[in-house]
């Protein structure tokens, strides 16, 4: 039998389908999540098979909407949030950050908040500042927030379940252009195997997705298949690079990171997040706290370089992390 | 109608002129994209709301406005930048992101600024009418006569800072006209499910703002409501709301199946195109020709045309330029 095949977007309302069918608690609220299907496809069908009761398209009232997902969960329903694009937490992070991330510590563990925040991410088709951030290291900033980021449709699934049966609240970013999506850049990387059946994947374990002993590369997202594809480019000049998906950031698994730097001596993280004080910081952080002495060249990091995405394609394409920046530093890092 | 000649030729001129540029980019959008829709490819990368059959609200509100009164737009400001006079030239330029354009490519479409026009706007729903509010508290403060204008759609009236919004301009008494352009849908969703009231002038009310609702196909009423409501605000009377009701005669976004309107909707509402309808009013008059009304078309076409050339004439910024103007 031939393997299934789904898109990262299809796997996602497939998790979400299938936990809907299982707990009556599980809802979606959003905009444009029912007929629509999501602007990234991340519930598409889901209205017809469901209905309007428990698929919920909503007002632009993020503050009311993501605040009523938290009220709800706290009355022990399990509601899957979309907030249609990271940049607009801007609006809600009040809720977020005040009121999900803190209610079960406030009370003393007492309250729980099981809710699925579901955004999506990141830049790289001229969309500007306000459309294009990824802003998960802001929000892993914060205590008490779980962060997803699926890179691939078998990830997504297992991903979504798990943070749908997780009693706290859970940040799901899934980057746009790993979606599969046909009106977005074909990336081949977007559509795999998917099992029909439920499965979860638990949170804090890394997946080394490409075995190697010259160079490590730390990613997740877009960048995660960047780095994919930079590491074959890498591999036809004979340097052999270990490709790391995080694919949780809270928490975050360190051990495979740590033990695949002691084995390459060498570090590369990729990330399409704002460099400064974020995963690419923390990330380098820990190896330097827990591993400095397996390390021989620095750390090196390609990530946005603090600057709000332009629209412009040749100045977006420049602040991007591109497969070119990737093979690049990371034949450097061998060299050295 | 009551008002002059001139007065209506220029509302006309002004659609007209909103018409031709979103015709053109409705064509533009998809060079580079296809034949499979590729967001990322093309001329003009990224999304793209054009404002085609909302003409008449941008046109009939900014025909009061003077270069320093100051507009926030929205997430589909073409119309509105236009009304307010921008140079056509370096407004393409900026959506074919080029160093010549208004923000020098760094803000494209959706985040289109005019300084000399007092003019911005945003990807953010609602995020322009507090901003609107800072304005028109600035012009109190220094006691000019200047308005500020947001604009906003349907969809953002239930946004927490619409509320917060209308009600600071209240108790402040500012200098503000708050025009909704209702066209029903909040991208997919529309109003019927979204709102709790039939009409958003009813929320006026709430704040102690005058409020009124007008037919947005109709470029006069459009003017005529925002002319009481920008001398109130001009004499210091404070803010008014003005819902124009009207339709997209596109997506939300060129791309857009549309799967969520009703069946032959669309079609009824183009039957009330804006400058159709003032076409035929001016013609019942003896004002406007259809010898008149083709070559007023066919030159907002050359003009659409000369500012196209000038924008892909225009070279794009460096690379590296993305690294400066964080900070001021």
């Amino acid at each position: 039998m031939t393997e299934r095949l789904l898109t990262q977007s299809k796997a996602i309302a497939e998790a979400i389908a299938q936990e809907m069918e299982r707990d009556p608690n599980v809802f979606v609220m959003g905009e444009d999540i029912g007929a629509y299907g999501g602007i990234f496809g991340a519930t598409e069908g889901l209205l017809q098979k469901f209905g309007s009761e428990r698929i919920m398209d909503t007002p632009i009232s993020e503050t009311g909407f993501v605040g009523a997902g938290i009220g709800a969960a706290m009355e022990g329903m399990r509601p899957i949030v979309e907030i249609m694009f990271a940049d607009f937490t801007g609006v809600v992070v009040d809720q977020l950050i005040n009121h999900m991330a803190k209610i079960h510590y406030m009370s003393g563990g007492t309250v729980k908040v099981p809710m699925v925040v579901m955004l999506a991410m990141g830049g790289g088709y001229g969309d500007a500042a306000q459309h294009s951030q990824c802003l998960y290291g802001m929000f892993a900033h914060i205590p008490g927030i779980k962060i997803v980021v699926p890179s691939s449709p078998y990830d997504a699934k297992g991903l979504m379940i798990q943070a749908i049966r997780d009693d706290g609240p859970v940040m799901y970013f899934f980057h746009k252009g790993t979606q599969g999506l046909g009106w977005m850049t074909p990336n081949p990387r977007a559509t795999g195997p998917v099992p029909e059946e439920p499965y979860t994947i638990p949170f804090g374990v890394a997946d080394v997705k490409r075995k190697g002993k010259d160079v490590t590369i730390v990613s997740l997202g877009l960048t995660l298949h960047r780095s994919l594809d930079a590491a074959e480019k890498l591999a036809a000049e004979g340097i052999e690079a270990e490709v790391i998906d995080l694919r949780t950031i809270v928490p975050l698994d360190k051990k495979t990171v740590i033990q695949s730097v002691q084995k390459t001596h060498r570090l590369l993280i990729v990330d399409e997040d704002y460099k400064s004080f974020g995963l690419s910081g923390e990330l380098s952080a820990i190896v330097a706290e827990e591993a400095l002495e397996y390390l021989e060249p620095p750390v090196k990091r390609l990530a946005v370089p603090d600057v709000p995405i332009p629209y412009s394609r040749p100045m977006e394409q420049f602040i991007q992390p591109s497969v070119e920046a990737i093979v690049k530093t990371a034949r450097g890092l061998a060299a050295a | 109608m009551a008002l002059s000649r001139k007065t209506t030729l220029d509302l006309y001129r002004t659609m007209a002129k909103i018409r031709a540029v979103e015709d053109r980019l409705g064509v533009v959008y998809y060079e580079g994209k296809l034949p499979a829709f590729d967001i990322a490819a093309g001329v003009v990368p990224g999304e793209m709301h054009l404002y085609t059959g909302q003409e008449a609200v941008a046109t009939g509100v900014c025909a009061h406005l003077r270069k320093d009164d100051s507009v926030a737009g929205t997430h589909r400001s073409h119309g509105h930048i236009i009304a307010k006079g921008v140079d056509l030239k370096k407004m393409l330029a900026e959506i074919f992101g080029r160093k010549t354009g208004l923000c020098h490519g760094y803000g494209g479409h959706m985040h289109l600024f005019d300084v000399e026009l007092h003019f911005g706007c945003g990807g953010i729903v609602a995020a322009g009418l507090p901003q609107a509010v800072g304005a028109a508290l600035a012009m109190k403060k220094r006691k000019e006569d200047r308005v500020a204008i947001a604009f906003l759609g349907e969809g953002a009236a239930n946004a927490g800072a619409f509320h917060e919004s209308l009600n600071l301009a209240a108790i402040w008494k500012l200098p503000l006209v708050v025009v909704i352009e209702d066209n029903s849908y909040a991208i997919s969703v529309p109003k019927t499910i979204s709102t709790a009231v039939k009409s958003n002038a009813e929320r006026g009310a709430a704040y102690g703002i005058p409020a009124v609702q007008v037919d947005g196909q109709d470029v006069i009423a459009a003017y005529e409501a925002a002319g009481e409501a920008v001398a109130r605000a001009r004499r210091g009377e404070g803010p008014s709301l003005i819902e124009a009701v009207c339709y997209r005669f596109r997506g939300h976004f060129e791309g857009d199946a549309e799967v969520y309107l009703p069946k032959g909707e669309k079609e009824a509402w183009k039957k009330k195109d804006p400058i159709v309808i003032l076409g035929k009013k001016m013609k019942a008059q003896g004002w406007l020709t259809d010898a008149e009304a083709e070559s007023i078309k066919a030159e907002m076409t050359a003009l659409v045309a000369e500012a196209e050339a000038f924008a892909r004439e225009s070279p794009f910024p460096a690379p590296e330029e993305a690294l400066e103007n964080v900070f001021a």
